[in-house]
């Protein structure tokens, strides 16, 4: 049994750093959020996971005072379950450690941000913090 | 005899009378995934039968304003959902309202302190879970 589950275990846990970092549809969207990055700012070099972890602290101002940040719902430890913050729903981590589906569908994704960013920023995000967000979170 | 009857009658009519004060109380669960998936991803996925189908109607005719947030869905799913909760909804309740927590069977199963509503567990009318342990399985009855 147990020459049967070392194996396995291993290859879970190999299975399990390659779905955190190289997930191939979250590659997929982070190399479509840079081409746009591109193109709307010639001097795009690349994603950062650090604007990307301000960006998810805050605190902001624009939006609405009591979502000023992503943490605001999601919890500062972004490995945490999150809960909403006017209707108290439980909300799945948004770290890919903790949540490996995040970040994987691009409908899904691109929903999210169309809502929240207004709610948070008061604006749409642009392509570059959005591809700086999911690299703070695909790290996580 | 006749005073059994009357009696038997009363019961029946009392039971009768029970059984509609709680139409609300068990409602059919959501069959619909994507009704499911949308709606329960900011809140519990309410029960098509919890409202009649006019406010089902204007809920998702107003979307981009969701009581406060922005909540619209792509043409698809948005169809799909709206024919779900349009084709099950309830047959009572007052169609001007959009909220289930101001329909008037629901002010009347909840005559709390309102103290009860600002608790770090229930935080939201919506939040019918923290209460109704069996709530998205359309159970309300344990209280």
């Amino acid at each position: 049994m147990i020459r049967f589950l070392l194996p396995t275990l291993a290859v879970f846990a190999v299975g399990g750093a390659i779905a955190a970092t190289a997930n191939p549809a979250r590659t997929a969207l982070l190399d479509g959020y840079a081409a746009q990055a591109k193109a709307q700012s010639p001097a795009f070099a690349g994603f950062s996971a650090e604007r990307g972890r301000a960006l998810y602290l805050g605190p902001h101002s624009g939006g609405k005072p009591e979502t000023n940040a992503c943490a605001a719902c999601h919890t500062p430890d972004p490995a945490a379950q999150g809960r909403h913050q006017r209707t108290g729903r439980g909300i799945e981590p948004m770290a890919v450690s903790a949540n490996p589906k995040r970040f994987t569908d691009p409908a899904e994704v691109e929903k999210r941000f169309d809502r929240d960013c207004p709610n948070v920023l008061g604006r749409a995000c642009t392509a570059q913090e959005k591809g700086d967000f999911i690299t703070y979170l695909a790290g996580q | 005899m006749p005073r059994r009857l009357a009696a038997a009658t009363v019961l029946l009519l009392l039971s009768g009378a029970a059984v509609s004060a709680n139409e609300f109380e068990r409602v059919p669960p959501v069959t619909n995934d994507a009704t499911r998936k949308e709606c329960g991803e900011c809140h519990m996925a309410f029960q098509p039968g919890l409202l009649p189908a006019g406010s089902w109607t204007r809920i998702m005719d107003g979307l981009d304003d969701h009581f406060g947030e922005k909540a619209s869905l792509p043409p698809g799913p948005a169809a799909e959902i709206r024919a779900y909760l349009t084709g099950n909804a309830a047959g009572r309740g007052d169609p001007t309202l959009l909220r289930i927590t101001e329909q008037r069977w629901w002010l009347r199963e909840h005559r709390f302190r309102p103290e009860v509503w600002l608790r770090k567990d229930v935080l939201s009318k919506a939040n019918c879970e923290a209460c109704h342990r069996d709530a998205a399985r359309g159970l309300y009855d344990d209280d």
